[in-house]
């Protein structure tokens, strides 16, 4: 067992190193992190815009580049939190708490340096995990017929939407929303076309990328202008001397990390409870467990590495249910399962079987551009703090250009540059109705799949609805949908909110920034 | 925002209240709208089924969505419950959905060179400090980098400069 995995560990070093693989993993990382350093861009934003410079690659290349993009924009967001006390991506909320508090001390740079390493660890042992748990899962989900991919899609789908942030009912009115959006178009089995008004550009569904880059990108645009404060640049002069950490906060900083990593992989089993809940938990359980907990928040180290271990740690354990069942976690996972649909990958266990190059070699790659993000970061920390001071007047315009231009070389069609301006403005009502769209695109881009099963499951079942709780497995995933559903209803009538949820969510950063961006749903039919 | 001590005209001032009303109006619209399509059997499946059992899914959602709103607590633990923010910015709204129509607009049938500045350049006058002279230096930087990068560098089929083009 252990030696298999080694084997095809092996072997997907041997994908990520071909040379042009580790050259779009690099660029991936580079402009990930560039432009996840940028205030208001997240990780989300940040694949969504990168997406579309993908389309003309092979598969392997365009995945890993994006898995890139991911990572570094992540860690790109770091650098903001800690610097600017601006967090672009809710994981990141809790960094500020103590990460400010450092960088107003002086000590920003030790603080970055601190986090380039938890990071490393966090996402190592995220890695080490997806090795070996992934093939078990496969091994379990290749037993499984449609009812019971229904029902554990029902189940991803209600834990992404209530666990994840804001109203659960609010998350669960948008996941159906999602859904629906993906039954648009031409219907699979009997090739009649849904909702598409007469518009044959409607044919193939909606646009992943219109729908990514109009929720994340446009909406997001019409919320942040005018109303982003000046940016403070007044602590962000960090250099390279600055970042080295001294011994005794290395040895500080050690436990929290591993303590951090752990809590963030516990977190990645539960489906449903991305990075941010997983950050929450960290920063928690390390007040608790502190003999000091008053002085967390005026500048703590543990403060700061032991959520951003867990963050990567938690994002790597994401990855195991999105590539070994197909079943994404969030919205950014849900963003690169749709990036690899559109370059025709059909996800779901058979692909690690399938196109070992493309899960191995993401592995791998993980592993290297991790290294290349520490060894990035390093020298050229300066320059992405010269670049936190680009004011939002020029970021906005130009980021909305890329949009349009992304979304027009999806299909060379200008019909998807109105659907994403459509898209951006109802997306930005939503917002300000206090919905999160994010689980608009969990829903899309497993509904087809869903609807698919869901017949099948029927078909065999001879219209028998109940098959769903008379097989054991698929029985076992109603349970603990309905589990779910109870505890937030007894949460709600207790008056008490689930001690998961972030509690001043609101005090940081109204919502993830937006970044899914290009993702081609209709590639997947033709499959 | 209260006008009376009527639940209704209370419920009325709360965002969840719209929210849930365009929640029951969207589900509303998909079933009607699904019910037109064949619905089949449970075995076998019409397209127009699960369209129409999500749209009466969200109507009932929206209604439990609008519910909440009655709760004193609510969903807003302090969050703002207008619908519109602070200071609406209804002019920078409009130059950023402008933005790509006139990116539609000039890409169709003028090329990629006045696409690209005239939706850089619109989108930028919506920011209240803009000016004209620092709205044209970022419009021109945007085109010539993004010219050279998706036209020549990811050959991305849109003629550069064109008039009336083959569209």
């Amino acid at each position: 067992m252990i030696g298999t995995a080694l084997t095809d560990l092996w072997y997907g070093f041997g994908v990520a190193f071909e040379p042009h693989n580790l050259v779009f993993c690099f660029i991936g990382v580079l402009v990930g992190n560039m432009v996840g350093v940028l205030p208001g861009m997240g990780p989300l934003a940040t694949i969504s815009i990168l997406l579309p410079l993908t389309f003309g690659m092979k598969p392997v290349a365009a995945i890993l580049m994006l898995g890139g993009v991911m990572y570094g924009a992540q860690y790109g967001g770091a650098i903001c939190s800690i610097l600017l006390n601006l967090p672009c991506h809710p994981p990141h909320a809790v960094t500020c708490l103590d990460g400010f508090p450092m960088t107003k001390q002086g000590r920003g740079g030790v603080a970055l340096g601190l986090t380039v390493f938890a990071s490393f660890v966090g996402a190592s042992w995220g890695i080490t995990e997806m090795i070996f748990l992934s093939p078990l899962l496969v091994k379990a989900a290749l037993q499984f017929g449609p009812a019971e991919v229904c029902s554990l899609m029902l189940l991803g789908l209600l834990a992404g939407s209530t666990l994840a942030r804001g109203s659960p009912i609010k998350g669960v009115a948008m996941t159906v929303l999602g859904l629906f959006l993906g039954s648009v178009g031409t219907d699979l089995e009997t090739g009649s076309e849904r909702y598409t008004f007469g518009m044959t550009e409607l044919d193939d569904g909606i646009e992943l990328i219109a729908l990514a880059l109009g929720l994340f990108g446009i909406a997001e645009f019409m919320n942040s202008v005018n109303q982003v404060a000046p940016i403070n640049t007044k602590y962000t002069n960090v250099g390279l001397k600055d970042m080295q950490p001294s011994k005794a906060e290395l040895k500080q900083a050690f436990f929290p990390m591993w303590r951090g990593t752990i809590v963030g992989s516990l977190c990645s089993l539960i489906p449903g409870t991305g990075p941010t809940i997983a950050s929450f938990v960290a920063y928690a359980t390390e007040k608790k467990i502190s003999k000091h907990p008053e002085k967390f928040g005026t500048g703590l180290i543990e403060g700061v590495v032991c959520p951003e271990a867990s963050t990567h740690s938690s994002v790597q354990g994401d990855f195991i249910p999105t590539m070994s069942l197909g079943i994404p976690g969030d919205a950014v996972m849900a963003l690169l399962l749709g990036a690899l649909m559109i370059q025709g990958i059909v996800p779901g266990p058979q692909l690690i079987s399938q196109h070992p190059d493309i899960f191995w070699g993401l592995v791998a790659s993980f592993w290297i551009g991790n290294i290349m993000l520490v060894v990035l970061n390093v020298p050229l920390i300066g320059i992405w703090v010269k670049m936190l001071a680009i004011p939002y007047r020029f970021l906005y315009p130009s980021a909305l250009f890329f949009v349009c231009i992304g979304v027009y070389a999806a299909n060379n069609d200008f019909f998807q540059v109105g659907e994403v301006a459509v898209i951006g403005l109802f997306g930005y009502v939503l917002l300000r109705l206090g919905f999160h769209p994010a689980p608009i695109l969990l829903g899309f881009v497993l509904g087809p799949r869903f609807e698919e099963n869901f017949r099948r499951a029927m078909l065999i079942s001879r219209g028998d609805i109940l098959v769903f709780v008379e097989r054991p497995i698929s029985a076992v995933f109603i349970g603990l949908c309905a589990l779910l559903i109870g505890s937030q209803i007894y949460f709600r009538l207790r008056g008490t909110k689930a001690d998961l949820e972030p509690a001043d969510e609101n005090a940081i950063g109204e919502h993830v920034p937006t970044e899914l961006a290009r993702q081609r749903v209709s590639a997947t039919p033709a499959e | 925002m209260r006008l009376s001590t009527s639940p209704i005209r209370e419920l009325m001032g709360k965002r969840d209240f719209y929210a849930g009303g365009l929640m029951v109006l969207l589900g509303l619209g998909i079933a009607l709208k699904g019910t037109t399509y064949r619905a089949g059997t449970l075995m076998h499946m019409g397209p127009g089924f699960l369209p129409t059992a999500l749209g009466i899914i969200l109507i009932l959602l929206g209604i439990a969505i609008a519910a909440t709103g009655f709760s004193s607590d609510g969903d807003g633990h302090g969050e703002d419950q207008s619908l519109l923010p602070e200071n609406p910015q209804w002019w920078a709204w409009f130059c950023i959905l402008m933005s790509p129509m006139a990116f539609i607009f000039f890409g169709r049938y003028f090329g990629m060179i006045p696409g690209t500045f005239a939706c850089v350049f619109i989108a930028a006058l919506g920011d209240k400090t803009a000016t004209w002279k620092g709205t044209i230096i970022l419009a021109t930087v945007v085109t010539i980098f993004g010219v050279a990068l998706f036209s020549y560098f990811l050959q991305v089929p849109m003629p550069i400069l064109t008039w009336r083009g083959e569209l």
